[in-house]
């Protein structure tokens, strides 16, 4: 077989990070190429760079031995190349003929280019029917379910004629059924000689569909598995081989000899309806919550806050279950949330990092209700002191802060009440590295304290470094939780992919 | 004072100043107070239009409240000879219960605040209209004397409702600027769901913003009523919503909201009394009111955004 896609050596950098590094691979015609690796091994920079949205820092693509440059979507599409993101991007309220042809509409030709609504009907009935999908083209997309709207992509890419589709995640939020229809759509892609690039960490549908397997470790490529040498375990194995340091051993106390501090009781979250969460927390540990992206775990985090309706759940601490319907009921019970999202949910853009700080404890600084500024002033002086925030002044607005003291500044909010438990979603997400330690310094002295530290992280080596345990979630439930004597990647990897 | 409001104060000085050259009647006693009076008047319920806007909501009622209030305000002294001050607190009181349903529609049915406010336009218009039979009411050329003070009195030769407007700015000044609800109100106009986030009951604060802005209609319902002495069902009070949402955005209030300030609604209320009297003075035909002050706006907020500072231009795209 020849192959369609070329990619040689293609390395890419982002701010601190390299993100792929000398990274080649390539496909066949008709040939189905599983793409693995853990969060953040560089898949989706890949796959960004395909669809045009990134351009290499260096290496080549080729198509048909031809060396391209991708400057756009427009571009990737030219070649024939279709991307299927993750987050489908499909315009709910048109139907979905008008998104199988957005941007490419037929019209009736001439100066006013009307649409030929007829034609799009048709051509658009025609590529569903090759898919044999049940629904029409005019049905409107918000009323398709979720395999569905994947199924409107799809005919999108096939209306393009697209000789290589990229799929990232395509499984990810369909049920098992709908799962079996995708993959055997896939196959007859194959048949028809489109070539398919399918980004997964379904280790068990890899394994049925892909010809071959390329992963990714670091943004290298880490090794390349064909036919019968794909099997879960040396995929694992390829995905995990990397040194990583030791576990400091006298991090915290063992386990054994804390109290429970909080019992998160049998949660259920809209992501995974048919899923119980149950795990407790000791006072003055940090239990590492790992798994992959989008295995329900921010999902917990804001129902334990109270940000979000649990379908089902308590939090119950020494015994009794606190009611907790708003984010109000559990600052008051002292249990906090340190949000993945830390410029749209941590922080208050446009408002300094004073009024930030002082946000949810503003009644300390009041007398009569009114806000005294001279408190409230000394208060957020004395948190910027305690964790080294680097502001010009505290009257500076909070965007113009790094990422790094703007995560403190959410840290700070919580810090100078009085908490039980804190819950870190991704705490370290876009920091450097020197703040990233000093995150990590004020979780570990928080938990020397007595606080409770729930840890939701993507960054094995963040987990296996800060964790006292570690509990691994996989499709909104809790597979597995490790003591910090069991805490190995691989262990975590095996209990994180199905 | 933040950029915007100097900028604005320096327009409204301008003016002031051309119109007093032109004709030196503008300064002369009468016509201060007379326009010191609408000032106040507009400035109370363009306080209230303020904090909604702050929120990032709006509240497009106001005019068609006044004629309802206006209408039940006469009623209920003419016909039903209710007590001064008794019918002075069920007025107020049915301003802020349409408040309070207006922030209740708003946050717990989650509807868009132009919509309800709309249909609220529509619905008090239609209802004043209804019960007065479509015929102009009023309270007389005496009588009522204690509520008429308040329209058309002078305190040590300042007329009343500039008074009364001088107490609610102090109220509401101190309410946005140093409590705990104000800076609720802008950090939730800001970005609510963080706000929630922070512990914030982002409801209510939205809520008691309209519950304010109808408190203060209530209050501005009475003065206007007998500042007019007569309330024609249709025409009492069109378009005022508009001055007060003009005002407030002048003054400073982002209408994508978390921003705006009472000394920038105060001046922005006086700038549109400026302009409305400019228009008397300087011989400009009557007809052209609209026009004059859409144009001077106009002109005002395009001078703000190409003399903005570039730094913060850059701010405000990113």
């Amino acid at each position: 077989m020849t192959a369609i896609l070329q990619i040689e050596r293609v390395s890419k950098s982002f701010p601190g990070v390299k993100a792929l590094d000398s990274v080649s691979l390539s496909v066949a015609s008709g040939e189905i190429l599983a793409l693995v690796g853990e969060n953040g091994a560089g898949k989706s920079t890949l796959m960004k760079i395909l669809a045009g949205i990134h351009r290499p820092d260096s290496g080549t693509i080729r198509i048909e031995d031809q060396a391209v440059v991708l400057r756009s979507p427009r571009d990737a599409a030219g070649y024939r190349i279709a991307v299927i993101h993750q987050e489908l991007e499909l315009i709910d309220t048109l139907d979905v003929a008008a998104n199988v042809f957005l941007g490419r509409e037929p019209t009736w030709g001439g100066p006013a280019k009307l649409l030929d609504s007829r034609r799009i009907w048709l051509e658009a009935d025609k590529i569903l029917a090759r898919l044999g999908s049940p629904f029409s083209s005019r049905m409107r997309v918000s009323e398709l379910s979720l395999a569905h709207k994947q199924m409107v992509e799809i005919a999108r890419a096939l209306s393009l004629n697209a000789r290589i589709i990229l799929m990232d995640e395509p499984t990810s939020s369909l049920t098992t059924g709908e799962t079996e229809r995708l993959l055997s759509l896939i196959e007859e892609l194959k048949r028809d000689r489109v070539s398919i690039i399918y980004i997964s960490h379904r280790l068990a549908e890899v394994q049925r569909v892909a010809d071959r397997v390329v992963v990714l470790r670091d943004g290298k490529n880490a090794g390349e598995l064909r036919d019968s040498e794909i099997t879960h375990d040396r995929m694992i194995q390829l995905m995990v081989g990397r040194d990583l340091k030791a576990p400091a051993p006298d991090a915290g106390m063992p386990s054994g000899h804390r109290q429970v501090s909080f019992e998160i009781q049998k949660f259920r979250t809209t992501a995974y309806p048919n899923e119980e969460v149950s795990i407790a927390v000791h006072e003055g540990e940090i239990l590492g919550i790992a798994g992959l992206v989008g295995a329900g775990r921010s999902e917990l985090a804001r129902a334990i806050f109270g940000v979000e309706k649990a379908l089902s759940g308590t939090v119950a601490t020494s015994g009794t279950a606190l009611s907790i319907k708003s984010a109000h009921d559990a600052i008051d019970y002292g249990i906090y949330l340190v949000p993945e999202d830390r410029r749209e949910l941590g922080l208050i853009t446009g408002m300094t990092v004073k009024e930030n700080i002082t946000l949810p404890s503003l009644r300390r600084h009041t007398v009569n209700g009114l806000i005294r500024n001279t408190r409230e002033t000394d208060a957020a002086k004395q948190s910027c002191e305690a964790l080294h925030i680097k502001t010009p002044t505290i009257d500076t607005r909070v965007e113009n802060l790094s990422g790094g003291n703007q995560q403190k500044v959410v840290l700070a909010k919580w810090l100078s009440m009085s908490p039980k438990l804190i819950v870190f979603d991704e705490p370290t997400r876009g920091i450097d590295v020197g703040a990233k330690s000093e995150i990590y310094n004020i979780m570990r002295s928080l938990a020397d304290q007595g606080v409770a530290i729930m840890m939701i992280s993507s960054d094995m080596e963040e987990i296996l470094a800060n964790s006292d345990r570690v509990a691994v979630m996989r499709e909104g439930r809790v597979t597995g939780i490790l003591d910090r004597s069991e805490c190995t990647e691989e262990a975590i990897m095996r209990l994180a992919v199905a | 004072m933040k950029r915007k409001e100097v900028g604005i104060l320096s327009l409204l000085v301008f003016l002031c100043v051309i119109v007093a050259v032109k004709n030196p009647q503008f300064l002369s006693a009468t016509n201060l107070q007379n326009m010191g009076r609408l000032v106040g008047m507009f400035g109370i319920f363009s306080i209230g239009a303020g904090m909604v806007i702050i929120t990032g909501g709006i509240d497009l009622s106001v005019g068609s409240v006044f004629a309802l209030l206006g209408i039940l305000l006469s009623m209920m002294l003419t016909e039903w000879h209710w007590s001064a001050a008794f019918t002075m607190a069920v007025i107020i009181g049915i301003g802020t219960a349409i408040g309070f349903v207006h922030g209740i529609l708003i946050t717990r049915l989650r509807l868009q605040p132009f919509i309800v406010t709309l249909c609220g336009l529509l619905l008090y218009r239609g209802i004043a209209r209804y019960i007065a039979e479509d015929t102009t009411k009023g309270f007389g050329a005496q009588g009522f004397a204690w509520l008429r003070s308040f329209a058309t009195g002078s305190a040590a030769g300042i007329p009343m409702p500039f008074v009364l407007l001088v107490l609610v700015a102090v109220v509401m000044g101190i309410v946005l600027h140093f409590s705990i609800y104000g800076r609720y109100l802008v950090a939730v106009g800001r970005n609510a769901e963080a706000a929630r986030y922070s512990g914030i009951n982002s409801d209510n604060v939205i809520t008691g913003a309209y519950v304010i802005s109808g408190g203060l209609a209530g209050v501005a319902a009475i003065l206007l009523a007998f500042y007019t002495n007569s309330i024609s069902p249709s025409s009492h009070g069109n378009f005022y919503e508009l001055y007060a949402i003009a005002a407030a955005v002048l003054g400073g209030c982002s209408l994508r909201g978390g921003e705006g300030s009472i000394a920038g609604i105060l001046i922005g209320t006086a700038l549109l009394q400026v302009l409305r009297n400019l228009v008397n003075l300087l011989d400009i035909p009557g007809s052209l009111d609209f026009a004059v002050m859409g144009a001077v706006i106009l002109l005002g907020v395009i001078a703000d955004q190409i003399f903005r500072p570039a730094v913060k231009a850059n701010k405000n795209r990113t």
